[in-house]
């Protein structure tokens, strides 16, 4: 079993990021259950939304508190809030930030991946959702799924043009990992 | 057809697939999903049912009453403060034996203010006389509505059925399921056709005045019916099985109970997590099962006494409360073994009130307090720095 866990603020698409994510592992045959957890219910206010993947139906309800990847889809969440709270030891962290801004303390197996998501999603949606380009950014990092499974499932969530626009968001987010990983 | 549906989505396709010719309801977090994928169905025509807005859920479960009672089939949803507003109709319904069916997306009561789930909803309407079923997961959901309108309209039945879904966990997760196709549940379900209808052509009263020398015999006759709907029941769940494949429903389900030395008893979607945490503790060797009541009312006594009789500590896990008393399912279970020679040892835990998080190692403590000695009643996971000094 894997679990993921994401870091956003209420607006910025977490739920939707859960179920696209939750619908590619779907489409590969696994079993998901995404999920949200809101907190205040006002725009901006922190939250979280999760998704558990196994082989078998996942039957665990709680919500994750070991993630095994993090997915932070606002940088300054980590200022103040302890996004890598029970982090796996050897956990995978997307974060949405500029290159060079600071990750925040972890642990050394950690590999914490800094995505310039608004940057990519200014360029391919003309507006700061950084959803699909982390998206991107976690199947390069992760290698749990297929970036076709990916791109099937927001052809799904999404019609024509946004499908399009998302879909560049999450080559261009794959694409930066790649390059990260040569170098 | 195998989908990744939030389960509001996978009830609004089991209630369209089950033809209802009309919906009234008012929104409400978290059941607002449901019903605003069923008014996406009908303004898209892909459900040919007529969608009635209302300005409450007193005219909401008003209106579904109405359609039943003119012989037409209607769905409903609600939560928490909602469906404490709709509580009038709601014994009426039951009275008027009008087998409206409705979901109840399980959430907290004011006040305080909350909207996360637990089960004080639903446990608040239990002797208003309507079948309540409880899902674990948003399969068994789906199945449940289709099972609820087979029970409800059943010619001998005739009661209304409420299926409920623990808000949030499942009605916004997400989850593979499948979902039937229509000549399936047409060939399960079959067209409303009640004995009894409002019509203007052969006119009679539904829920007139009965003066004393009547009304008890309505409220017995709704009572002993319940005893028909716990035979009934088992029945249909086996009938849905050879029709679509798969178990779902019944009366309670035991998750490896033979041999075990102690068992909680549960409902709904926190049963997925003790499964769990059941498997966790059997491979160390330790003897443990659960209990999951699907049907809680009727409430079935006879099954719940076979699956515990010999289990010597049982732990009964309840999200709802019966404030000033006992908590209502525990009450219940330690009655079915009152007068009975040596029952299990039942001890009582309150958990999850308002969205508090149940998490494998609230499941994992309940296990271990489960020892020779009752418990009269627990509440876990309280958090003794919110409460004043006299409370400690």
């Amino acid at each position: 079993m894997k679990e993921i866990r994401i870091h956003a603020r209420a607006g910025q698409g977490a739920i939707t990021t859960a179920s696209i994510l939750g619908y590619a592992y779907f489409l590969e045959g696994k079993f998901a259950y995404a999920f949200p957890h809101f907190g205040a219910a006002r725009m901006g206010a922190p939250m979280n939304a999760f998704v558990r993947v196994d082989d078998k139906p996942v039957r665990l309800r709680c919500q994750i508190y070991e993630p095994d990847y993090l997915l932070v889809a606002d940088v300054t969440l980590l200022r103040g809030f302890n996004c890598f709270k029970g982090f796996k030891a050897q956990g995978i962290a997307i974060i949405n930030a500029r290159e060079g801004s600071a990750s925040g303390e972890h642990k050394p197996e950690q590999k914490i991946y800094l995505v310039p998501a608004n940057d990519i999603a200014m360029e391919t949606i003309g507006r700061p959702l950084s959803n699909t380009a982390l998206l991107g950014a976690y199947v390069a990092a992760t290698k749990e799924i297929k970036l076709d499974s990916l791109i099937e499932a927001i052809k799904h969530r999404f019609s024509a043009k946004a499908a399009q626009q998302n879909i560049l968001a999450a080559q261009k987010g794959y694409e930066y990992i790649i390059k990260c990983l040569d170098q | 057809m195998k989908e990744l549906l939030e389960g509001s989505q996978a009830v609004a396709e089991a209630v369209r697939l089950c033809k209802p010719g009309v919906i009234s309801a008012y929104p409400i977090t978290p059941q607002t999903h449901i019903v605003e994928e069923l008014a996406a169905m009908v303004a898209e025509g892909k459900l040919r049912a007529e969608f009635v807005n209302v300005e409450s859920e007193h005219s909401a479960a008003s209106v579904v009453l109405g359609a039943v009672a003119t012989g037409v089939r209607a769905f409903t949803a609600t939560s928490s403060q909602g469906l404490l507003l709709m509580t009038e109709v709601v014994f009426n319904i039951a009275g008027m034996r009008l087998p409206v069916v409705m979901t109840c997306a399980n959430r907290s009561v004011s006040a305080p203010l909350n909207i996360w789930n637990d089960h004080q909803d639903a446990i608040t309407v239990r002797d208003s006389g309507w079948v309540q079923l409880h899902a674990e997961n948003i399969q068994e959901a789906l199945d449940l509505h289709i099972q609820a309108y087979r029970i409800g309209e059943g010619p001998k039945i005739m009661l209304p059925v409420m299926v409920n879904m623990d808000g949030f966990i499942l009605t916004h997760g997400l989850e593979p399921v499948d979902i039937p196709s229509q000549e399936q549940v047409d060939s399960f379900l079959p067209p409303y056709n009640p004995l009894y209808k409002l019509d203007v052509e052969n006119p009679l009263t539904l829920g007139p005045l009965v003066d004393p020398d009547y009304y008890m015999e309505a409220r017995f006759a709704i009572h002993d019916t319940h005893k028909d709907v716990l035979r009934l029941i088992p029945l249909i769940r086996d009938e849905f099985q050879k029709a679509f494949g798969r178990s779902s429903g019944g009366l309670v389900e035991e998750y490896r109970v033979k041999d075990a030395e102690k068992v909680i008893v549960a409902m709904g979607s926190v049963c997925g997590t003790i499964k769990d945490v059941v498997d966790i503790l059997r491979q160390k060797g330790k003897k443990v099962g659960l209990l999951k009541i699907i049907t809680y009312r009727p409430f079935p006594s006879l099954e719940i006494y076979k699956a515990l009789k010999d289990v010597p500590r049982v732990a009964i896990v309840e999200k709802a409360v019966s404030l000033g008393s006992y908590s209502p399912l525990l009450s219940e279970i330690r009655s079915v073994f009152c007068g009975k020679k040596n029952p299990p040892v039942i001890s009582g835990f309150v958990i999850g009130l308002g969205g508090r998080d149940i998490t494998i190692d609230s499941i994992k403590e309940i296990f271990k307090r489960l020892t020779a000695k009752q418990i009269s009643e627990e509440y876990i996971d309280l958090k003794p720095e919110l409460l004043g000094d006299e409370f400690v």
